[in-house]
């Protein structure tokens, strides 16, 4: 009787198609991953359980860190609008190319004074180099925070007509007095809900 | 798809027939899928978890005088004094009745849960008549010890609204505080 042949199949399988998909999936990750931004103050953030995701339009963005305060809206047309406001309120003049320049500058804390200057630098290294950003000004004499965020407010309210929403970036390390102020700032202004950005915990801490 | 053939080349043995030798030029793929797989695993994770996770926090209106504030119960109210070096102190009812526990951010959960069962079995697990916590921030604390103790909150499940209260630090919780180094 003879033998029943096996036929030896070759087990090594065209890895081509699956490769192709890989590779698609990849660029497509790589593409819609948006770059994490560089904050120009460096801070550590406190961690949480909080599960609820930050929104990405109609919110500014307080950072508070080693005593100084930075701000940033989000969006280029609010930004734009909220420097328009800001200039005719400090008699400041920008040129339209300003404008537009500003409407991508992201986290920044110069006061109103310097923020010229500080438009016109070539770029973010240049901008975080320059020791131009000394925090925005709090104090009661001249609180330039409180008018960048009216004049934000203001800009939100009429380009998308919704609230603004506030969030607080705090360094783990700032002390409690110095966020404290803040949000008395925030609350002269009857903002009296805001959100504390925080990175995730690790399991139960 | 990844083959060619080449059927040039080969050995030069020998002065008669020219022998081509089929090189197999399937090329192992598998190495490569590892690698792009890795790369999507992570640039979807980090694209999905690198989004920022916010805290709401809603503090008292400080001008409205407003007639019908709630009176706490001091039964009910656990007061948390947040100190410096990463110390809470605690006491439950009113300012200066009852002894502060001084603890760390370790304890402080279980001790927020005891009062809470505690309150739930006196009252009955009335669900109107549950713990009410009244967190003090002091000059001392930092911002981390504050979103940490708004975080324990949240682990802990303390339903009614916490006050935050940094204006109204009575002066026997700052003798208090002092005298146990943590202010």
């Amino acid at each position: 009787m003879p033998r029943a042949k096996v036929k030896r199949k070759s087990t090594s399988i065209d890895m081509t198609a699956m490769c192709d998909v890989a590779f698609l999936l990849l660029t497509f990750f790589i593409l819609t991953a948006t770059a994490r931004q560089p904050d120009p103050l460096d801070i550590k953030l406190p961690s949480s359980s909080y599960k609820i995701p930050v929104p990405d339009v109609d919110i500014a963005k307080l950072t508070i860190g080693h005593g100084k305060v930075f701000y940033e809206v989000a969006g280029k047309d609010v930004k734009m609008a909220t420097l328009d406001k800001m200039a005719e309120q400090y008699k400041v003049s920008f040129t339209p190319q300003e404008r537009e320049r500003f409407g991508v500058i992201q986290s920044f804390g110069v006061p109103m004074q310097s923020l010229k200057a500080f438009i016109n630098l070539p770029d973010e290294a240049a901008r975080t180099k320059s020791g131009l950003q000394i925090g925005i000004p709090t104090d009661s004499l001249d609180n330039q925070l409180s008018a960048w965020l009216l004049n934000s407010r203001k800009a939100v309210a009429e380009l998308h007509s919704t609230a603004m929403r506030v969030s607080i970036k705090g360094d783990a390390k700032e002390e409690y007095p110095v966020v404290k102020k803040i949000v008395d700032i925030l609350q002269k202004q009857k903002i009296n809900k805001f959100s504390l950005i925080t990175t995730a915990a690790g399991g139960a801490k | 798809m990844a083959e060619l053939d080449t059927s040039s080349g080969g050995g030069k043995k020998g002065g008669g027939k020219v022998r081509t030798k089929k090189a197999n030029t399937k090329v192992d793929l598998t190495a490569m899928v590892d690698l792009a797989f890795l790369l999507i695993t992570f640039f979807m994770l980090t694209t999905s978890l690198s989004k920022p996770i916010a805290m709401d926090i809603a503090k008292p209106d400080k001008d409205v005088k407003d007639e019908n504030r709630l009176e706490l119960r001091a039964s009910q109210t656990m007061t948390i004094l947040l100190g410096k070096n990463n110390k809470v102190a605690w006491y439950m009812g009113e300012a200066g009745k009852s002894q502060p526990n001084i603890e760390g951010f370790g304890d402080i959960r279980k001790s927020i849960l005891a009062n809470k069962k505690k309150v739930a079995d006196a009252n009955g697990n009335n669900p109107k008549k549950t713990l009410v916590v009244v967190i003090k921030p002091t000059s001392g604390a930092s911002y981390e010890n504050f979103v940490n103790i708004m975080d324990e909150l949240n682990i802990t499940k303390i339903t009614a609204a916490p006050a935050i209260d940094d204006e109204n630090i009575t002066d026997a919780e700052k003798d208090f505080m002092k005298k146990n180094g943590i202010l």
